[in-house]
Order: C-alpha cells, then sequence, then structure tokens
C-alpha cells in the first residue's frame, strides 16, 4: 500500500482534481457484460419505460465504480481505499444519441481522521443532467 | 406485505470459492475506462506492494451480489424482486482483491424494515480468501418497493 499523497500535505476542504465521466448506450451494454448484471433497464428502453422510468438508466453500481477514480487517481494506489459506500438517489438517464449521459464528480478532503492510521474521509458529489446522483458518497482513504 | 422480522441475523452457508481472474479483472477496469496500471500490469501491481494485479475497488460486487441472492431468492424470505431498487451500497476493506483469490461470501440479513409499505432489508456479505482471511464486507441495501396496484 503506496499512496502516492501524504496524510501530512492535506487538510480539510483539500480538493481532489474533479473528473467527468462519459455514459453512452454502449457503455452500459459493456458493464453489464463485465459486472453480470443484465437487468433490461439497462439497455432496453421499451422495458425501462415499461417499468415507470424516464429511459434506459445506468447500473448504480457503473456510477459508483466511476466516482472512485476521482480517489483512485488521486491516492494513485487503488487499495488505500479502506471503505466506500453511495446512495443511489437519482439515476443516471442514458439517452440514444451519440452524447449520451456525463457523470461529473468532484469530491474533497472532509475530516483528518486518524493520525496515526493516517486515514481521512472524503466526500464525494456526482452529479448528471444537474442533479445529485449518489448521495452520503464517503471513502476513507489512508495516506502515506 | 412485511417481511417477517424473525428473518434478521439469520446467516446464510458460505458460497463455493470465485476465482478471481486477471483477465476478467482486466474486463471490468476496460468496462469502467478505468486506465489504472495496477489493474492491468502485473509489474505495476508490485511496485504498490502486491503480488499480483488488483480488482478497481466496486469489483467485488459482482461477487458479493450473486451470494445476496441466497437471500433475495430465498422462498421463505419471500421478497418480492421484481420491486427490488438498490438503495446504499458500502464496502469496508482489509485489502483489495486481487487475480489468484478464490473468494468465499458469507451472507447475513442485518435488519429489515417497513416504511410507507416499502420493504428495506441490508444484507451484509462478509468475504474471506482461501486461507480464511478477511478481504472485504459489502453492506447492501435493498428496497422493494411498495405495490401500488395491489
Amino acid at each position: 500500500m503506496t499512496a502516492k499523497i501524504s496524510y501530512d500535505e492535506v487538510e480539510v476542504g483539500t480538493e481532489l482534481p474533479a473528473q467527468t465521466f462519459p455514459v453512452s448506450r454502449a457503455t452500459l451494454v459493456r458493464y453489464a457484460g463485465a459486472s453480470g448484471d443484465f437487468n433490461p433497464i439497462h439497455w432496453n428502453e421499451k422495458f425501462a419505460k415499461e417499468v415507470g422510468l424516464p429511459d434506459v438508466i445506468a447500473h448504480g453500481m457503473f456510477t459508483m465504480a466511476e466516482a472512485i477514480r476521482v480517489v483512485t487517481d488521486w491516492a494513485g494506489d487503488p487499495g488505500a481505499v479502506a471503505e466506500y459506500g453511495v446512495r443511489f438517489t437519482k439515476p443516471v438517464v442514458v439517452p440514444n444519441d451519440e452524447t449520451g449521459a456525463l457523470i461529473e464528480v468532484s469530491a474533497k478532503v472532509a475530516a483528518k481522521l486518524d493520525d496515526d492510521d493516517r486515514t481521512v474521509r472524503v466526500d464525494l458529489t456526482a452529479m448528471s443532467a444537474g442533479q445529485k446522483v449518489l448521495g452520503m458518497s464517503r471513502a476513507v482513504v489512508r495516506l502515506a | 406485505m412485511a417481511l417477517d422480522q424473525s428473518f434478521v441475523g439469520r446467516t446464510y452457508p458460505p458460497t463455493d470459492p470465485y476465482e478471481v481472474g486477471r483477465e476478467k479483472i482486466r474486463e471490468f477496469a476496460e468496462a469502467i475506462g478505468d486506465s489504472n496500471p495496477a489493474y492491468t500490469d502485473a509489474e505495476a501491481a508490485k511496485a504498490l506492494g502486491y503480488c499480483d494485479v488488483i480488482a478497481p475497488p466496486t469489483f467485488v460486487f459482482a461477487i458479493t451480489f450473486k451470494a445476496a441472492g441466497q437471500v433475495i431468492e430465498d422462498p421463505q424470505l419471500g421478497l418480492d424482486y421484481s420491486r427490488v431498487v438498490h438503495g446504499d451500497q458500502k464496502f469496508a476493506y482489509t485489502r483489495p482483491v486481487r487475480s489468484g483469490d478464490r473468494l468465499s461470501v458469507t451472507s447475513t440479513i442485518e435488519a429489515i424494515k417497513s416504511m410507507a409499505g416499502n420493504d428495506i432489508i441490508d444484507i451484509r456479505g462478509e468475504v474471506h480468501d482461501e486461507a480464511g482471511e478477511h478481504v472485504v464486507t459489502a453492506f447492501t441495501k435493498l428496497v422493494a418497493r411498495a405495490d401500488r396496484e395491489a
């Protein structure tokens, strides 16, 4: 475990570099195959609408996977993530066009938890089409 | 219909081991568009102190959710899966999942609640490796939405 960010160099309020992740229908098909989640609400527009959704939506776990990249890219070592949790508040709606949807993720250090363990709590914000798609999105990260 | 509270605390038998493969990790990393070399290059993973490539943090969900099927499909519990949505997800890691791991999941029903006609169930999946060492715990909250047409 070798995070490239030092515990001593971060403060409460330190912002992590924000990132925007595009998601198209093709992304969702690929994620379905890789994750084994073939729920048709993630690829079949007719089915999604029949169950009351506005359109095909992204897998919540896909959004969760994208959001933590802001933390793992910052820390360098993905194994620095000691805890990670989210609430799925709104779906990421993915239209059938060339652009699809965007997931915009920002994050900041919310607390320094343990000087000996060198852990910090990072709070994440994930937005799509102006709506917050993850709530209570937090990671505990062990820094160098 | 509210779920039977007596299921709270019930633990299901550990699953048969899932063997984590290098190419499965690569496939997953590519599907989420994450080019971190620790997921695909054993040398890069070794430079970080791991013996082989590691998996992205949420990779293990496919394994724990499949294990949670024991709970979701338990006919005695009677959860209506057609109405289930994923409410919350959390992971607590002892170490990252890595290629070559043989992982077994033990699922426990942590809580059952009923709110506004919705059934809410919390499932904890403890993931251990072949040596019996803890790797990660997955906390999954599922919400079975009220059947408005009933």
